[in-house]
């Protein structure tokens, strides 16, 4: 239980730091101030912040979920890649959005777009786009809220009574302290989270007396050699992911976190520090869920194992709903939480299980971002600002959090985890092949609403069509399961882990084709009007 | 541009596919100890674009605590669906 009191205790910090935000702002009700922090977050601030908000609970318990299952190949997959390609948008396309939000006032992606592209309607096909790939986000971290105070209690704290302190801790400090509240207290879990990874290397590695012994044990064994390596993953595959990092600047939580620095110099030690960070975090979560598989005498994880063992030695006799069942166990994502609890002394695991705390409960962002959208793009737009005011704005904004976390909670209790995790994860893919708007909004003076309007539907009819076909097709136990091919080249496979294109992840036909939409739609159609360009391209 | 497309093709690191030897500080596979030298890398490269290529035209016009919009103004976006050409 004392970990769970420390865990519990953390979160009256987290609630301390919203209410205290809430006072900093001096209770104005001014939409600026609420959704922007009035544009003035600090270097630091503005560092840690925008890297809490990219990190979701996937980046400690997942990442060491995914790494002790598929090995080392995760950093390189999912961390170094988005090492180079996070910062490199933050440097082209976020400082762009900082400058104009700062110039024209700006508080949403989809008013730029509207006013870039000269349209109405469009931009809230655009919001509805987002918003539908943004919720699934905000219900799977008051899961992860749930399932995690639940596994650091020993199951003390029901799963309920765990997703219901969560969501009402977010609530709070978003509803009183705004993006200003938000970013404190994403600065403060961030710190705690990167301090996490260090200590729980340290603490593990002596518990397992040292990972020499281990390193040498996983390459013995034939079953664990491949951990070691990146064997587990096609190099199609592997090049596929790096597609998956272009979707954090189209997130909407992230364009609106790039209009919240002070001055655009901000960026400078974001863009600079971000790889730092990522390799501070990620790189102990990985090395340690590889290691977890050397835990011989941690009885859980020895379950995930066998249960690995024979889903891979007797996978194809099994049926579909057998082998759903025996993947449901191999899943790691709470190795990282039982490495703890055999190896860290109660209060240090009370500690880190604050860390784990820290990156499960991401969810803040989004509800923020969800309703700074619905407030701006939708309230404010169709009128409700003029006729009611700025304060009714914010009332607005409020209302909505109450309204977008209780939704949450009520479908987290109800519905199955993988639905979302599933969803979640197109998501990322759908959110991928949105970053052309972006990239066509601010750099090609030629594309138009209608381009933007064909790219987005795709978008959405894309992450539709393959949710859907992963729904009706079950996963292999073994290779891929070619559904359609021509002359021998498999177009489109049925994976154990999701759905190929010519050996691809689906995200990289769906960004190109998103792009080439964009880029040929445009062409056909007319662009807008001479003072707009003035205003986005100088040579106009 | 040369210098970002390199180390993306970098990423690709298809020669240590297979190998786990030799363990860097007798623990750490070597396709680990790359990407982790990678990561670094792409902090040099950062460090690099930052000094070399900051878009400073971008605030042109802006003083460095100037405001163009604050919450008391205006925004000077159209806000509303009638200020918007369809």
């Amino acid at each position: 239980m004392i970990p769970a009191l420390v865990v519990f205790a953390y979160l009256g910090v987290v609630l301390y730091i919203g209410i205290f935000a809430f006072r900093k702002s001096h209770h104005r009700e001014e939409a600026e101030d609420y959704f922007l922090a009035n544009r003035s977050l600090g270097p630091y601030v503005f560092l840690f912040s925008l890297f809490g908000t990219n990190m979701t609970a996937f980046a400690i318990l997942g990442s060491s979920g995914h790494a002790f299952n598929n090995g080392i190949v995760t950093f390189g997959l999912m961390a170094s890649s988005s090492a180079l390609i996070i910062p490199l948008s933050l440097f082209l396309i976020g400082t762009r959005v900082w400058a104009l939000g700062k110039k024209y006032g700006f508080i949403t992606p989809v008013q730029m777009f509207r006013d870039r592209w000269e349209c109405s309607h469009i931009g809230t096909v655009i919001f509805v786009v987002q918003a539908a790939l943004l919720i699934p986000y905000i219900i799977i971290g008051v899961m992860g809220g749930g399932t995690a105070l639940s596994a650091i209690s020993g199951g003390r704290v029901p799963y309920w009574f765990g997703g219901a302190l969560v969501a009402m801790v977010v609530m709070s400090y978003v509803f009183f302290g705004g993006m200003r509240g938000t970013a404190w207290v994403n600065t403060f879990q961030t710190i705690l989270f990167l301090c996490f990874g260090a200590i729980a290397l340290i603490v593990i590695g002596i518990g397992m007396g040292g990972f020499q012994q281990s390193a040498e044990a996983l390459l013995g064994s034939p079953a664990t050699a491949p951990l070691m390596t990146r064997e587990r993953i096609s190099p199609l595959y592997f090049f596929s992911y790096t597609f998956i990092p272009l979707s954090s600047i189209a997130f909407p939580h992230i364009t609106i976190f790039c209009l919240t620095a002070r001055k655009m110099n901000q960026f400078k030690k974001t863009v600079v520090l971000y790889p730092v960070c990522m390799l501070a975090l990620w790189m102990p979560c990985v090395f340690l869920g590889v290691m977890a598989n050397r835990a011989t005498d941690v009885p859980k994880i020895q379950e995930k194992i066998e249960a690995r063992r024979v889903l891979a030695t007797e996978g194809p006799r099994l049926t579909a709903d057998e082998r759903d069942n025996l993947r449901s166990k191999t899943a790691g994502d709470d190795v990282l939480l039982l490495l703890l609890e055999r190896y860290a002394p109660l209060w240090l695991a009370g500690l880190l299980g604050a860390g784990i705390m820290a990156a499960v409960m991401a969810s803040d962002s989004q509800i923020l971002a969800l309703s700074t959208m619905f407030t701006e793009d939708v309230f404010a737009f169709y009128g409700g600002r003029k006729r009611f005011g700025e304060a009714a704005q914010v009332h607005t904004g409020r209302l909505f959090i109450v309204l977008i976390t209780i939704f949450a909670y009520a479908v987290a209790l109800r519905a199955p985890q993988n639905i979302f995790d599933l969803a979640v994860q197109y998501a990322f893919s759908g959110y991928s092949a949105l970053s052309p708007l972006l990239v066509a909004a601010l750099f090609w003076k030629r594309s138009t609403k209608w381009g933007a309007l064909a790219s987005t539907v795709w978008c959405a009819m894309s992450v539709a069509a393959v949710a859907l076909f992963q729904y009706a097709v079950p996963a292999p136990a073994g290779p891929p399961v070619a559904m359609w091919s021509i002359g021998g080249i498999e177009v489109l496979s049925r994976t154990a882990g999701g759905t190929a294109v010519f050996g691809l992840m689906p995200v990289v036909p769906m960004t190109i084709i998103s792009a080439l939409l964009l880029i040929l739609v445009s062409l056909l159609t007319a662009r807008p009007g001479q003072a707009t360009m003035r205003r986005y391209f100088r040579a106009a | 541009m040369i210098i970002v497309g390199v180390l993306y093709v970098l990423h690709q690191d298809f020669w240590f596919w297979r190998a786990a030897r030799p363990l860097v500080f007798g623990f750490l596979p070597v396709g680990l100890f790359y990407h982790a030298c990678y990561t670094v890398a792409t902090v040099l490269v950062m460090i690099l674009l930052v000094r070399i290529a900051w878009p400073s035209e971008l605030e042109e016009g802006m003083a460095d605590d100037d405001r163009f919009v604050s919450a008391s103004q205006p925004r000077p976006v159209p806000l509303n669906k009638e200020d918007v050409e369809h």
